[in-house]
């Protein structure tokens, strides 16, 4: 028992390491001044798809339930960070303070969301749940596009027609502007947030999971009857994984908000919701440190593939079905296991 | 452990060798950025293939101040998040000016970036205010959204066209909602009035059933629907309002140019439609003539008003870098702030107006031509 969990320590801690070691590099190139522009621009976004996998990995691969409305959280969070940043521009001058506080907001926010939609939503199971988490992150998206918020004077007006009707004063200043979103929030993301973030969101669902809850979690998931009978209150438990998950995800779309210029709903398609889930399945279901490397080789990829201009995509496209095969096709298991088994034992015993 | 470690160095790893490719300091490079795949693909294939078609004119001139021109496209997707990956990408390249991006939503964001850089841009096509207001480094060859919804409003109200009006919109694009309000608040001083029940908004994820809003309008009685939108929601708007028994004047905005070539759409219900546009592939001068059976040749359609933007912006840049006396190995920023001067004293005879000038705002100056759909082909007003 012990042994296990002295195995389960290293394995935790060699996934921060990674992150940690990723940041020092990437210092080191950025000082030295070997890191190009594309890269440094894609810093803060790795970071955000990392902690947006990793939060989803908590729903897909801990509590073993299908969501693909995940978009819909990080969407909640960058509007809520945003907004808040855009109104409290002028009164909290402080950068980091200010992005502290809309990362909270954002967490916060999505966390209430969650659990909102999380009490109707988790009485749903497999295929049921894909498509109502589905729906719900269509509604959140389409809800926002309606809004109309602007700040006078007055106080706040909000209107769900056209900017028009909001009847401010001339020195009143529009904050959602309904599909066009949020324009203008201050850039306060940077690469130390987001590492930090995505210590922060790995220290709590690691620990989550090696908890008594998250034991309690994973018992549901792989026998929802067993653990029904010795006492578990499945629906608390499914809850508590629900609204972590959003809540980092809303983190995620906070610092994602912080980062750009420009804040449109429709960013938050049910595509988004796809990708976070390449990520967690092709990083392997349930494997944290996986979910990290997959959202950044997948992120940066059409990127760095940007040399072969209208090609990009379809590579792309194939690179994905190439290592979704590698991962998970049970032949290539089994030929991975023949050929490249021994090399990778060898190697870990080189590591030790 | 190491193994990870090594596999997450090569992506970064991989980064920096492709930044550092070596380049040469006699071309001047422009990037350009804008949507080539996904759903307004169309739009940005016309701007990079007219930017080309330009650029290969003028380098087998003989260049631009004994130089050549190197021109790079790049993809945004219509996102955000993906046309700042392209700017930077297009930075490592070494790019000197942005032609772009085409799009006004990326456009702004991007000019966020281009204004800490420094770097010279000019928008073909990017209309919404925003675009151009972060700093002077920014400029742009089509007119800005107010421009053009006032100028309908006058015109409306000029002409006597109607006097209850009807509109349908795009309240998730920067470009109709932006025209829209400027036509709502000049149609205050002139004489017809926006039935306010007959005012049908849609958002991207709507855009393809127009019966309601097309149902409100004809239950108000409107003589005319303004349509400041893109021609393929309004070959749509078209088909269905015939298929009601609909027939109000159509009013639309430069974005309905291309409504004529448009696959499967019935010509003939776009008689009589009017618009504002600033480049008519029907023209008769010889510059127009000469470069749409270009485009044709090369590309095998008609070009629509993005391209004729792009090939202006190509020769607006040329202008300027002669006038500027700029040479091909000056830094960005050197460039941009002799280009940011210089394109307030060139004036340019292009596709898209003659004499056309620039402010330090960025605004171009010319005149907006309004055009009628008759007998399938544009007739000047």
């Amino acid at each position: 028992m012990t042994g296990m969990k002295k195995k389960k320590l290293i394995s935790n801690f060699i996934t921060y390491g990674i992150v940690i070691i990723a940041f020092i590099i990437v210092q080191i190139m950025q000082s030295t001044g070997n890191l190009s522009s594309m890269m440094t621009g894609l810093l803060v976004p790795l970071c955000v798809y990392v902690v947006l996998a990793v939060s989803l990995n908590l729903v897909v691969g801990i509590s073993g339930e299908l969501s693909l409305g995940h978009a819909g959280f990080m969407c909640i969070g960058a509007f809520a960070g945003a907004f808040f940043s855009k109104c409290t521009q002028n009164t909290i001058t402080v950068g980091g303070l200010r992005f502290f506080l809309a990362l909270l907001i954002g967490a916060a926010f999505a966390a209430l969301f969650g659990l909102l939609i999380g009490i109707p939503v988790l009485r749903l199971k497999g295929d049921y749940l894909a498509i109502v988490t589905l729906a719900f992150g269509e509604i959140i998206k389409n809800v926002i596009n309606v809004f109309y918020v602007g700040v006078d004077s007055h106080g706040v007006h909000v209107s769900m027609k056209d900017q028009f009707s909001l009847g401010m004063e001339p020195d009143g200043m529009l904050i959602l502007n309904g599909p066009q979103g949020i324009t203008g929030t201050p850039k306060d993301a940077s690469f130390l947030a987001g590492i930090i973030l995505i210590l922060v969101t790995l220290f709590v669902v690691l620990n989550l999971i090696d908890s008594r809850d998250g034991r309690a979690i994973k018992s549901i998931r792989d026998n929802r009857i067993a653990a029904e009978s010795i006492g578990i209150n499945i629906t608390k438990y499914k809850l508590m994984a629900f609204t972590v998950s959003a809540a980092l995800a809303g983190a995620a779309g906070s610092l994602y908000a912080h980062n750009l210029a420009t804040l449109q709903a429709k960013k938050f398609d049910y595509n988004l919701s796809i990708l976070a889930l390449v990520f967690v399945v092709l990083g392997g279901i349930g494997n944290i440190r996986g979910s990290v490397i997959a959202a950044v080789v997948l992120t940066a990829l059409p990127e760095l593939l940007r040399d072969m201009a209208e090609y990009r995509m379809l590579i792309y496209a194939i690179v994905l079905i190439v290592m979704m095969i590698f991962n998970w096709a049970p032949k290539a298991l089994e030929w991975r296991e023949r050929y490249l088994g021994r090399f990778f034992r060898k190697s870990v015993k080189e590591g030790k | 452990m190491k193994k990870l470690a090594k596999a997450l160095s090569f992506t970064l790893a991989a980064a920096t060798v492709l930044s550092t490719t070596a380049f040469a300091d006699d071309t001047f490079k422009i990037g350009s950025i804008g949507p080539v795949t996904g759903p307004a693909a169309a739009y940005g294939s016309a701007v990079m293939n007219a930017a080309q078609i330009a650029v290969d004119e003028i380098n087998e001139a003989g260049g631009v101040n004994g130089a050549l021109l190197e021109f790079n496209p790049q993809d945004d997707t219509l996102d955000a998040e993906a046309a700042v990956n392209a700017y930077n990408k297009l930075k490592d390249w070494g790019m000197q000016m942005l032609l772009g991006t085409v799009t006004s939503a990326c456009c702004i964001e991007v000019e966020s970036y281009a204004v800490e850089d420094n770097m010279f841009l000019l928008t073909p096509s990017g209309s919404a205010v925003d675009c151009i207001t972060a700093g002077d480094n920014a400029f742009r060859v089509c007119f800005s959204d107010p421009d053009q919804g006032a100028a309908s409003a006058r015109y409306i109200g000029e002409n006597g066209l109607a006097e209850k009006v009807g509109v349908i919109y795009d309240s998730s694009d920067v470009y109709s909602s932006g025209i829209f309000a400027t036509f709502r608040a000049e149609a205050e001083n002139q004489p017809f009035e926006i039935v306010e029940d007959a005012v049908g908004a849609f958002t991207a994820d709507s855009k393809t059933d127009f019966s309601v809003q097309l149902q409100k309008a004809k239950d108000a009685g409107v003589d005319l629907v303004y349509l400041p939108i893109y021609y393929n929601e309004a070959s749509l708007i078209f088909t269905q309002a015939a298929a009601m028994d609909f027939s109000p004047l159509w009013f639309g905005v430069d974005g309905m140019d291309g409504i004529l070539s448009v696959d499967g759409f019935d010509n003939s219900l776009a008689e009589g439609v009017m618009l504002l546009t600033p480049f008519s592939a029907d023209a008769e001068d010889e510059l127009t003539q000469n470069f749409v059976a270009k485009y044709q040749d090369l590309y095998g359609e008609v070009p629509n008003q993005f391209a004729a933007d792009a090939y202006d912006g190509v020769y607006a840049i040329k202008a300027a870098l002669e006038a500027s006396g700029a040479t091909a190995d000056m830094s960005a920023s050197e460039i941009c702030d002799l280009l940011k001067v210089a394109m307030t004293e060139i004036s340019l005879d292009g596709l898209t107006g003659t004499g056309m000038t620039w402010d330090a705002s960025g605004e171009p100056t010319k005149a907006p031509k309004a055009v009628v759909i008759e007998d399938g082909a544009y007739k000047g007003m």
